[in-house]
């Protein structure tokens, strides 16, 4: 049997030295009549070799980015990861082990942990970091958590541009536990700052502000921060693209209370839209309501310095029902390679993707918008690496007949409610040739 | 100390090579100056070869199943195979966009078909979500549909969930998240339910009851029938905590037996490797009444033509995750289940069980265990024979086996056993290596009363000694403080 090293002779003297005579002298305790009659009905097993081909059935019927020519995004981006981050997360060290409870075997992990607490706090601006949550979404459901945490104010803000599938999440988090979610409306997409105004008082809890927002365009943070912070009991929440940091302003710099977002986009693999994962970081007198693990530093028993799991006494497995958060798992493993590539990327590499992609994306905006019959959506509002086109035809159209191509024009906006705008994103990844074979086609679909 | 990644930055220096810009243009020209960061992130300025050598080295200071035995209890810490790893790493796989034209995808949704089918036999349930990404957020999609069904019939003075002593830590936390007060219910003295004292608790208020079976202290909850038609009774539903799955696999399938959701581990029981603290995945089984409220969407299919099925919106409890959940982890656990098939699946049953049998057997003369009867996959024994003798905690036998080249046992939990020592071996392990942890557990209750200072002092053979948790609150250093250029 696979992964199985007992021999039968191994399990017979097993059992003798147990005492019995079979296994089924072991599960005495489960009544007969509850066990399963028979076998379970799953396929039977496949060796190696068989898997192996069977998989590759499989993978044939996908046709994956690398062989397509892909302009997806909308929250999942295809950006570069160099080789070395696979080689060290590969490493049965880092991802075979288990939380790192016991800190004496578990180093390794922890001090990775810390430095990427200091790399989200160095990218954000912000004073602590946590370990990492379950992704962007998750992120800004606990993140309003915390802000009912801290000023017990139960009434969250969530305008129009944050990502719809992000909001469905937050729904879920929030509901069922007496938090009220109002939408603020946005104009030429972005936030209205007037409407805004209108729904702030005393009762808001927390305003969450996603920038690049999730078309792409950059919130007016300087205009809107005073108006959040103007009754000095809200708190302004920072949903932010970490890449985009490498050129925007850090969220400190306007004044966030909260900063989270998705990480993915660093080192990262898309698979399908997961494993992904969320950061976490705020100010530092919020250290003591925040969810998720902590790495903090501290000394051995020699006066070495050492790291360890802190603050424990928020989390679930001390706090039980008044922990801050009932997360236990996260995603470390993916902010390992967060913390991989942001370390190959460096200062200045990261700000090299940033720009890359911001440029390359703004000369195929610039290329589309030239197009007749095509617009952009939000003309006045200013983009970082994601924009919205409008279309002379359905987009869903545009998408089935570049499909024969392999060219993924980008996100069908269809499914939150515009048939005829495409999303379209631009990494580092793509070059000139790239972007003006979409400019091409775009031409071709709409003359039929 | 200069073992920073931050120390070893030197300014100038390089990482990546990316390729040179085909488009012209200036940033300050495309971007309003505001927006435009004043300064730059500090993030390392270094080679490929330092980030390489860095955290090779950090590597080398982590214990990992491939080094030695990791008998967690409770987190199934069994041998993650290296074949799943290979075949994820497919192009096919992971460059693989959520919104792609769902043609380009039905590699991926055929597979995604297969894995929620498979969980629901195994599992015994009608159907399953693969959404949820850890065990926790797989237990709060639970309570959600908890929720939702009784929401769905009218009631609005459901407000309870109950669940026993022994309950992971995580249970209480899902139940307050969704918006439950929890009632805790102490354990019988044979450390089952106590189905006395949860006849006295369930009224009108309860919700529904959590339950691990086995439970935390490795033991089959027997009245599961009488527990679940008292909840039933009042139209609340029961719900099984899946960490220990293990130990029921191919022998019982909850679903049939009264449980009416329940979550997976695929990161325990499906050998997905736990990555230092995850990624996991947490799937969501339920019966056939709950289906309408799993977490959108499912993959269904017609005709063979494969799909994500929205249909139950309406019903659903929405989404717990901004895509379909952690779908690099199911891959590793469909694999898994494709090589073991039924009769390999029943086999890791099996040698789970026994293996913690017979290893509870061994040290048995050496450590107290309170419930003397035989475990499924795992069993709780303690230190307090060591702690009355000679004042030599379980933390002290913990470290000391990290000196032995094994991973510590989950200690001081349940938590309704003093100076608890939880042992999981698992179905992966040998004999032979078993034989080595009992020997190694047995040389420490001599140590215990030959030589105490040397477990007090423990560990002595780690990269660090023993760790001042405390210390670590009371300073509060988070992060590095880089130097700015």
């Amino acid at each position: 049997m696979p992964y199985i090293a007992n021999t039968d002779a191994d399990r017979q003297q097993m059992l003798e030295a147990i005492g019995v005579k079979s296994f089924e002298d072991l599960i005495r305790a489960i009544p007969v009549e509850l066990r399963v009659k028979g076998d379970l009905d799953l396929d039977p097993a496949l060796s190696e070799i068989e898997i192996t081909r069977l998989i590759h059935e499989k993978t044939c019927k996908n046709i994956c980015t690398q062989a397509a020519n892909s302009f997806l995004g909308a929250g999942v981006y295809d950006h570069f990861v160099p080789a070395a981050v696979d080689t060290i997360i590969s490493r049965p060290e880092f991802f075979t082990a288990y939380t790192p409870y016991q800190a004496e075997v578990s180093q390794g992990t922890l001090q990775y942990i810390y430095e990427f607490q200091t790399m989200i706090c160095e990218l954000t601006g912000m004073e602590i970091a946590n370990a990492s949550m379950y992704d962007g979404a998750s992120a800004i459901a606990e993140a309003i958590l915390m802000a009912v945490r801290k000023n017990r104010l139960k009434k969250a803000i969530l305008p129009e541009s944050i990502h719809p599938e992000y909001v469905k999440v937050i729904r879920c988090y929030t509901e069922g536990i007496g938090i009220e979610l109002i939408t603020a409306p946005c104009a030429y997409g972005v936030i209205d700052p007037d409407a805004l105004e209108g729904l702030m008082n005393e009762t808001v809890g927390s305003v969450i502000i996603q920038t690049p927002n999730f078309w792409g365009n950059m919130e007016d943070v300087f205009a809107l921060e005073p108006i959040v912070h103007s009754n000095g009991k809200t708190l302004l929440i920072a949903a932010v693209d970490p890449i985009s940091l490498a050129v925007l302003n850090a969220p400190a710099e306007y004044k966030a209370d909260i900063v989270v977002g998705e990480g993915q986009a660093m080192g990262n693999s898309m698979y399908f839209g997961g494993p992904l994962f969320g950061f976490f970081a705020s100010k530092l007198d919020m250290a003591r309501q925040m969810p998720g693990r902590i790495v903090g530093g501290t000394v051995d028993h020699e006066g070495k310095r050492a790291f360890a799991l802190t603050l424990q006494a928020r989390e679930q497995h001390i706090r039980r029902d008044k922990a801050t958060s009932n997360i236990c798992s996260n995603q470390a493993l993916c902010a390992l390679a967060a913390t991989v590539w942001m370390s190959l990327m460096g200062r200045e590499g990261i700000r090299e993707i940033a720009i890359q992609s911001t440029i390359k994306a703004h000369y195929l905006a610039d290329r589309i918008k030239a197009l007749d019959g095509y617009s952009l959506a939000y003309p006045t509002a200013p983009f970082f690496k994601e924009f919205v086109v409008n279309t002379p035809i359905p987009a869903a159209k545009i998408i089935q007949r570049l499909l024969p191509r392999a060219l993924y024009p980008g996100v069908d906006m269809a499914r939150f409610g515009n048939d005829r705008q495409l999303m379209i994103a631009v990494t580092e990844k793509k070059n000139k040739k790239d972007m003006d074979a979409l400019v091409e086609t775009l031409v071709e679909v709409k003359n039929g | 100390m200069a073992d920073m990644i931050f120390d070893l930055s030197v300014k100038g220096r390089r990482g990546v090579t990316l390729p040179k810009r085909d488009i012209e243009g200036e940033i300050h020209q495309i971007l309003p100056e505001k927006f435009i960061r004043k300064e730059a992130a500090e993030l390392p300025e270094v080679s490929e070869l330092d980030v390489m050598r860095h955290y090779i080295r950090l590597s080398h200071r982590n214990h990992f199943i491939e080094k030695g035995l990791y008998p967690l209890g409770s987190c199934t810490m069994k041998y993650n195979p290296k074949i799943n790893e290979a075949l994820v790493r497919h192009s096919c796989f992971n460059n693989i966009h959520p919104y792609q034209a769902i043609e380009t995808l039905q590699g991926t949704l055929e597979i995604l078909y297969e894995l929620q089918r498979d969980l629901s036999e195994i599992s015994g349930m009608a159907q399953v979500s693969l959404q949820p990404v850890a065990g926790a957020q797989g237990e709060f999609a639970g309570l959600k549909i908890i929720a939702a069904y009784h929401k769905g019939k009218g009631y609005t003075n459901k407000k309870k969930i109950i669940l026993p002593d022994s309950a992971h830590g995580t249970n209480p936390a899902s139940c307050t998240l969704a918006g439950y007060e929890v009632i805790e219910l102490p354990s019988r003295a044979d450390g089952r339910v106590d189905v006395e004292k949860l006849k006295e608790v369930v009224t009108d208020e309860v919700a529904g009851f959590m339950l691990t079976n086995p439970n935390t202290l490795g033991l089959f909850e027997s009245q599961i029938r009488e527990i679940s038609d008292l909840i039933h009774g009042v139209d609340g539903l029961v719900y099984l905590d899946g960490a220990n799955l293990n130990a029921l696999m191919g022998i019982v399938q909850p679903g049939k037996i009264g449980f009416d959701i329940l979550h997976f581990n695929l990161h325990k029981t499906f050998s997905t490797p736990h990555g230092g603290g995850g990624p996991g995945c947490g799937p969501v089984g339920v019966v056939k009444k709950l289906v309408p409220f799993l977490p959108v969407p499912l993959v269904d299919q017609t005709d063979g033509e494969f799909f994500l099925d929205y249909s139950h919106q309406e019903t659903s409890i929405g989404k717990v995750h901004t895509f379909y959940g952690n779908y690099a982890i199911m891959l590793r656990a469909y694999i898994y289940i494709k090589m073991l098939g039924p009769d390999g699946i029943r086999h890791i049953t099996e040698n789970a069980i026994i293996n913690a049998n017979y290893l509870m057997k061994l040290i048995a003369p050496y450590y107290h265990i309170e419930h003397q009867e035989y475990c499924m996959h795992e069993f709780v024994a303690d230190g307090t024979l060591q702690k009355k003798g000679h004042g030599i905690s379980t933390l002290d036998i913990a470290k000391r086996l990290l000196d032995k080249g094994f991973h510590a046992p989950t200690v001081y939990f349940p938590l309704i056993i003093n100076e608890a020592l939880m042992v999981e071996p698992t179905e992966t392990e040998s004999k032979q290596s078993i034989d080595s942890f009992a020997t190694a557990m047995i040389e420490i209750a001599e140590e215990t009363k030959k030589d105490p200072e040397l477990l007090r002092n423990a560990p002595l053979t780690t990269p660090v000694k023993r760790v001042d948790d405390a210390h670590a609150v009371k300073i509060l250093d988070i992060r590095y403080p880089i130097n700015r250029q």
